[in-house]
C-alpha cells in the first residue's frame, strides 16, 4: 500500500507530463505542408503575424473556436478525436478553394428569432444547442443580413437588445468572411499562376493603351477593354479603407523606397506591379501556392511556400519569419488550454485528498501531493503561455482584459503554491487550481473578440507603467480573489465537513504540515493573502495615479477604473481594520474576503460595462450576466457564511466531542456586507 | 468624558465605519457617473460634505449620506487621533505610523488640488502662437475696448457672476450689463429654411448675431463635451438702453459695436487664462499603426517664448511626456493632423490639457511613504510567519 501511495503522484505527473512533452514536441507533415503555409508572416492589425494567427482569430470572431469540426461526435463521446480543419487550413480553402469554404458551417446563429426572421430554421446544424450555417446556406439572406446591421448598428449602445447585437456579430462575420476570400488573390482569378501568367503578357501594352487614353492619343481600345477588367478590380482592392483590419496584408516591402512596415493588400500590390512593370515575387509565390493548393498538386505547393520562405529570408525579413514561426508555435502548443486541463485534474485531486483526510489519511496525502505536483505541471505550462506572449508582444504580461484574465490566474497559482507549500492541506492547490482554470476559461471567452495581442495605442504605450502599475494592480486583484476562493472553501468545508475543527495528521500519518486546527490554517492564510492584495491593490492604484499625472495631468479624477482599484483598496483596508479591531473573527474575515470577491470582479469586468470614461477602451458587454450571476453566488455563499453555527458541521462536530466552539470560531456578528 | 471623546475618534470602529463609508460613497458615485457624467458626479459625491436626494417633483434636498469631505474629514481626524492615542513611536509599529503619514499627506494633497488646481485647453494650430488657455467648463463675457490706439482693455465678467448678479454695474465697466435671458447650453444657427424647428428668435436688437436663431440643447453630462452658453445681454449707460446683444460662447465671436464714438467689442467666450509666455505649434504628428485606425503616436512640436526670461527654445510634448513650465503643466490632449486633418481639410491642430496643480508632487512623496510603510510592515509579518512555521 505504501508503495502505491508513493506511485501515485508520480502517475499523474508523468501522465500529464508526456501529453504536455507531446504537445511541444515537433510535428512532421506529409502531403500539404499547410503548417509551414501557416507560419508565413503577413501584416495585420498593425502587426506582423504569422498566416495562422489570421486563420485563428478570424475563425473565433466568426464561429467562437480556433478550429472547424469536420464532423459531429456527440460531447459525451469525450475520447473521440473529431476530424478538424485547423485554422491555418481553413484559411486557405477561404483563400484559394472559396467554393468549398463556403460549405463549412462556421457562422454561429444562437439568437431564435434572428434564425426565424432570416428563415434559417431548417437549415444549419446543430451542436450543443448552437446553430452553424454554412456561407451557402446564408447567402441569399446577405442583403437581409446587412439591412438589419446597419439598422442595429444606428442604435444607441443602451438600445441594442441581444438580438441586435447577434445581428451586428454576423453582419461582421459575413463582411470579414467575403472580404477575407479577396485577401490572398483577386477574387474572379480562380486559377491564379494562369490568369498572373497571361495578365503579366498584357500588362506592358494595357499600361500604353492606358497612359495613350488618359494623353488623348490613339490606342488599342479591345486591348484596353480586356486590360481593364481586372485593373478595376485591383483598383476597388486598393482603394479598401479594411485593408489589414479585416483582413491581412499579404504583399510585403519590395522597393527600396518603401518602410518595412509598408505591407500592401493584393489589388495594391498588382496595381505596384503594372506600375512598376514587373510582378514583384511575393506575388509570384502566392499564385503559385494559390493554384497548386486549388488544384491539389501537393509537391508544387510544398516547393512554392518554402521558395517563399527563402525568398523572405534573402530579402531582409528575417524578423518576420521568426515572428511567424514563433507566434505559430504559440498558437500550435494551446499552452492555457492545456494549463487548463491539468488544472481541473488537480482540482478533482486536491478536494478528493480534503475529503479523505480524515477517512484515509495516506491516501488522501498522496492525492494531495499528486494535486501539488500538477499544480507545479499546469503552473509551469501556464508560466510558459504568459511568459512566451510577453515575448512575443516584447511587452509586460498585462495589456488587455484578455491578459489580464491569464495572469489573474497565473497570481492565485503562485500564491496557492506557496500556500501548498507551507501548509501541505491541498486548499492550497484547490484554490490555484480553480481560479487558474477559471480565470483561463474567461480569457478564452474574451478572445472570441479576435486578435488578442494587438497594438498598444499611443496612451498605453509606456512599458515602463505597464510593467508597474498595470502588473501591480492585477497582482492586486489576483490576491483578492485568492483570500475570497479560500473563504469560499471555509464556508463550503465549514458547513458540510467535520474539517475546520480538525488538526491534520494523526498517528501514523505522513502529513509534514503544520499542527493546526484546518480552520484556523485557513484564516491565518486568508489574512496574509489579504495583506498581499492591500499592498498590491494599494501600490498599483497610486502607480496609476502618478502615470494618470504624467499622461493626462491629474493623479486622481474619479474615473470608474481608478474608482474600481480605490474599491478594491478600501475594502481590503476594511478587513484588515475590522480584524485588527477584533470586529470581525476568523467567520466574519471569510464573509468580508468573499465580498472581496465581489467588488474586485466589479472592478475588473463591471466598470467597463459602464462604458464610461477614460479607461473605458477595455468595453465589453457579453459578459454582463455572468458578472450578475457571480455576483449573485457570491452574495449566496456569503449567506450561506452567515448561518447560525448550529449549521456549521465543523463546528457541530467540536461541540459532540465537547470541545469548546468559542476558541474556533467568533460569536461576535460580523458586519452583513452583502447589504 | 475627554476620555470618551478621545475613544470615539481614536477607535478602529471608525475607521471601519468610514472606510466601509467611503466604500459605499465611491460605488454610488462612480454609477452615478452613467446618468450625472464625471464633472456633476464628482461635484455631488466627491466634493461635498453630504450627498443630498430631491423627491421628484419637489425642489427639496435631503442629505442621505456622508459626502466625500466628510467622509475624508473624520478618516484623517480618526487617523491622527488613533496616532496621538494608540501608537506613539515603537520600531514594531515603524510601518504603520508611515503608511498613515504618508495617506494624511495624500489626503491633505488631494484636498489642496481640489481647491486650487485648474485645468484648462490650449488649441494651437500649426504656426499658431498663444499665451492663454480656455476654461474646460467656465465662460465670461468680455467687453473690449478699442478706444485706446496702445492697447485694448478687457474687462471679462465670468458666467456664474452674470447668472447670480443679472446687473452687472461696475465703475471699472464702461457700461452696465443686464442679463435678459440665458440658455445654459445652445448652437446658433443662421435663419434661413434649414434652421431646426425648435430654432427661436432672440430678441436681440444690435450686433452681428442679431438675426442669428437659438437652438437650445439639454446641459451636457459626459466628459468631453462642454455646454455652450448663450445670453441675452442688455448694455446700458446712466439708465440709457444701448440694445441688447446676442452673445454666446457656441462661437465666441467679437460684435463690434460703438458707443459716442468710441469703438467695443462685445463676445461671450471660454474663459480665458494667461500666461507670461507664449506657445508656437511648429509640427503636429499623428502616426496610426499600419492599416489600423489604433493610434500610435501623437506629438506636438513646440516654441516656447518667455521674454522675461529671455527664453526661446523647442520642445516636445507627446504622450505621456508633458512639458511642465513655470508651474503649469501642458499635456498632449487631442490632436487632428495627418490624414484626418487633411480629409477634413483644416490645418493640422493639437489642443494641450492644461493644468496648474501646486500640490502635484504630494502624491510622490505620500507613494514613497507608504511603500515603504507597507513593505516594513508585511515583511515584518512574513518574516514572523515563514519562521513560526519551520520551528
Amino acid at each position: 500500500m505504501k508503495l502505491l501511495y508513493k506511485i501515485i503522484p508520480w502517475f499523474f505527473l508523468a501522465l500529464f507530463g508526456i501529453e504536455v512533452i507531446v504537445v511541444f514536441m515537433p510535428k512532421s507533415e506529409s502531403g500539404l505542408h499547410i503548417r509551414e503555409f501557416g507560419r508565413l508572416p503577413v501584416l495585420m492589425n498593425g502587426r506582423i503575424q504569422p498566416m495562422d494567427s489570421v486563420g485563428r482569430n478570424t475563425l473565433l470572431q466568426i464561429r467562437s473556436t480556433g478550429d472547424v469540426p469536420l464532423e459531429l461526435v456527440p460531447s459525451w463521446k469525450f475520447w473521440h478525436h473529431a476530424k478538424k480543419l485547423k485554422s491555418s487550413e481553413w484559411l486557405l480553402e477561404v483563400f484559394f478553394k472559396p467554393d468549398l469554404a463556403d460549405t463549412r458551417p462556421i457562422f454561429l446563429i444562437h439568437h431564435p428569432e434572428l434564425i426565424d426572421e432570416l428563415n434559417l430554421g431548417d437549415k444549419g446544424i446543430e451542436k450543443s444547442g448552437l446553430r452553424y450555417y454554412t456561407f451557402k446556406e446564408i447567402e441569399p439572406v446577405i442583403a437581409e443580413i446587412q439591412k438589419q446591421g446597419s439598422k442595429a448598428a444606428s442604435l444607441e449602445e443602451k438600445q441594442k437588445t441581444a438580438f441586435h447585437k447577434q445581428v451586428l456579430k454576423l453582419n461582421n462575420a459575413v463582411f470579414v468572411y467575403q472580404m477575407m476570400k479577396a485577401s490572398a488573390r483577386p477574387p474572379s482569378w480562380n486559377d491564379f499562376e494562369k490568369e498572373l501568367a497571361s495578365f503579366k503578357k498584357t500588362m506592358a501594352a494595357g499600361l500604353e493603351a492606358m497612359r495613350g487614353k488618359e494623353e488623348g492619343k490613339s490606342f488599342d481600345e479591345a486591348l484596353l477593354k480586356d486590360f481593364m477588367v481586372p485593373m478595376t478590380e485591383f483598383f476597388q482592392l486598393a482603394r479598401d479603407p479594411n485593408a489589414g483590419q479585416s483582413y491581412p496584408l499579404v504583399v510585403p516591402p519590395t522597393r527600396a523606397d518603401q518602410k518595412h512596415e509598408d505591407w500592401s493588400n493584393i489589388g495594391e500590390g498588382m496595381i505596384q506591379s503594372v506600375r512598376n512593370s514587373s510582378v514583384p515575387p511575393p506575388i509570384e509565390y502566392l499564385a503559385t501556392i494559390a493554384s497548386a493548393y486549388t488544384q491539389d498538386r501537393p509537391a508544387e505547393f510544398n516547393t512554392a511556400v518554402a521558395s517563399y520562405r527563402e525568398w523572405f529570408l534573402k530579402e531582409g525579413f528575417a524578423v518576420q519569419v521568426k515572428k511567424g514561426n514563433e507566434e505559430f508555435f504559440y498558437n500550435d502548443t494551446k499552452a492555457f488550454v492545456h494549463a487548463v486541463i491539468i488544472y481541473i485534474a488537480a482540482f478533482l485531486l486536491a478536494a478528493t485528498a480534503l475529503l479523505t483526510l480524515s477517512s484515509a489519511p495516506n491516501f488522501s496525502e498522496s492525492l494531495r501531493l499528486s494535486a501539488y505536483w500538477l499544480i507545479i505541471l499546469g503552473g509551469a505550462v501556464h508560466t510558459f503561455g504568459l511568459v512566451f506572449r510577453m515575448y512575443l508582444e516584447s511587452r509586460p504580461p498585462v495589456t488587455n482584459l484578455y491578459s489580464s484574465a491569464v495572469f489573474i490566474g497565473w497570481g492565485a497559482m503562485i500564491f496557492g503554491i506557496f500556500l501548498e507549500r507551507i501548509y501541505k492541506l491541498g486548499i492550497g492547490s484547490l484554490m490555484a487550481s480553480l481560479v487558474g482554470f477559471v480565470t483561463l476559461f474567461i480569457a478564452h471567452n474574451l478572445a472570441l473578440g479576435g486578435d488578442t495581442m494587438e497594438m498598444m495605442r499611443a496612451v498605453l504605450d509606456s512599458n515602463f507603467w505597464l510593467a508597474t502599475h498595470v502588473v501591480t494592480i492585477t497582482m492586486g486583484y489576483s490576491a483578492t480573489f485568492a483570500a475570497g476562493f479560500l473563504a469560499v472553501v471555509y464556508v463550503f468545508l465549514g458547513l458540510l465537513t467535520p474539517l475546520l475543527g480538525k488538526i491534520p495528521g494523526g498517528p501514523g500519518s505522513t502529513s509534514t504540515g503544520p499542527k493546526l486546527e484546518i480552520g484556523k490554517s485557513l484564516s491565518k492564510m486568508v489574512y496574509a493573502i489579504i495583506c498581499f492584495a492591500t499592498l498590491f491593490s494599494f501600490a498599483g492604484t497610486v502607480l496609476g495615479g502618478i502615470w494618470a499625472d504624467q499622461s493626462w495631468g491629474r493623479f486622481w479624477g474619479w474615473d470608474p477604473k481608478e474608482n474600481g482599484a480605490l474599491l478594491i483598496v478600501l475594502w481590503n483596508a476594511v478587513i484588515l481594520h475590522a480584524r485588527w479591531g477584533g470586529l470581525v473573527r476568523d467567520r466574519g474575515l471569510m464573509n468580508l474576503a468573499i465580498f472581496g470577491n465581489i467588488i474586485t470582479a466589479f472592478s475588473w469586468f463591471g466598470v467597463n460595462m459602464l462604458g464610461i470614461g477614460l479607461h473605458s477602451y477595455g468595453f465589453m458587454d457579453a459578459a454582463f450576466w455572468w458578472l450578475i450571476l457571480f455576483i449573485g453566488t457570491q452574495a449566496a455563499i456569503i449567506g450561506m457564511g452567515l448561518l447560525p453555527m448550529k449549521f456549521w458541521r465543523s463546528f457541530q462536530f467540536k461541540n459532540d466531542n465537547g470541545g469548546s466552539s468559542g476558541k474556533i470560531s467568533s460569536r461576535s456578528p460580523s458586519p452583513a456586507p452583502a447589504a | 468624558m475627554l476620555d470618551k471623546f478621545i475613544d470615539f475618534w481614536s477607535s478602529l470602529r471608525l475607521t471601519v465605519v468610514c472606510l466601509f463609508a467611503g466604500l459605499v460613497l465611491v460605488f454610488a458615485g462612480t454609477i452615478a457617473q452613467v446618468d450625472l457624467g464625471l464633472y456633476k458626479a464628482q461635484n455631488d459625491f466627491f466634493r461635498s460634505f453630504f450627498v443630498f436626494w430631491s423627491p421628484p417633483g419637489t425642489g427639496l434636498k435631503i442629505p442621505v449620506f456622508p459626502g466625500g469631505y466628510l467622509v475624508g474629514g473624520f478618516l484623517l481626524i480618526n487617523l491622527i487621533s488613533a496616532h496621538y492615542k494608540r501608537f506613539g513611536f515603537r520600531r514594531d509599529k515603524a510601518g504603520i505610523v508611515m503608511v498613515h503619514l504618508g495617506l494624511i499627506l495624500l489626503l491633505i494633497g488631494q484636498l489642496a488640488t481640489d481647491m486650487l488646481s485648474k485645468e484648462s485647453s490650449m488649441q494651437l494650430f500649426e504656426g499658431e502662437s498663444k499665451n492663454y488657455s480656455e476654461d474646460f467648463r467656465g465662460n465670461e463675457l468680455v467687453i473690449l475696448d478699442q478706444s485706446d490706439s496702445e492697447y485694448d482693455r478687457v474687462h471679462a465678467i465670468p458666467e456664474y457672476s452674470l447668472e447670480k448678479n443679472k446687473t452687472i454695474s461696475d465703475p471699472k465697466l464702461p457700461f452696465d450689463v443686464t442679463l435678459k435671458k440665458r440658455w445654459v447650453n445652445a448652437s446658433l444657427v443662421q435663419a434661413d429654411s434649414k434652421a431646426p424647428q425648435n430654432a427661436i428668435k432672440s430678441g436681440a436688437t444690435e450686433g452681428l448675431l442679431k438675426d442669428a436663431l437659438v437652438v437650445p440643447a439639454p446641459s451636457v453630462t459626459d466628459m468631453d463635451g462642454r455646454n455652450t452658453p448663450t445670453a441675452l445681454v442688455e448694455l446700458s449707460k446712466a439708465g440709457r438702453t444701448l440694445g441688447t446683444f446676442l452673445v454666446s460662447s457656441y462661437t465666441g465671436a467679437d460684435q463690434p459695436f460703438t458707443v459716442d464714438g468710441k469703438q467695443f467689442n462685445i463676445a461671450m467666450r471660454f474663459a480665458r487664462h494667461y500666461y507670461p509666455f507664449t506657445l508656437t505649434l511648429l509640427k503636429a504628428t499623428h502616426e496610426k499603426y499600419k492599416g489600423t485606425e489604433i493610434p500610435k503616436n501623437f506629438a506636438s512640436r513646440v516654441k516656447v517664448r518667455n521674454s522675461e526670461k529671455n527664453e526661446d527654445r523647442e520642445t516636445v510634448i507627446y504622450m505621456n511626456n508633458p512639458l511642465r513650465y513655470s508651474g503649469s503643466t501642458f499635456y498632449q490632449y487631442q490632436m487632428s493632423a495627418g490624414e484626418m486633418a487633411s480629409s477634413m481639410g483644416s490645418a493640422p491642430s493639437s489642443t494641450f490639457q492644461v493644468v496648474r496643480n501646486p500640490g502635484w508632487l504630494t502624491p510622490y512623496f505620500s507613494t514613497i511613504l507608504i511603500s515603504i510603510g507597507l513593505l516594513f510592515q508585511f515583511g515584518l509579518h512574513l518574516v514572523g510567519f515563514i519562521k513560526k512555521r519551520y520551528v
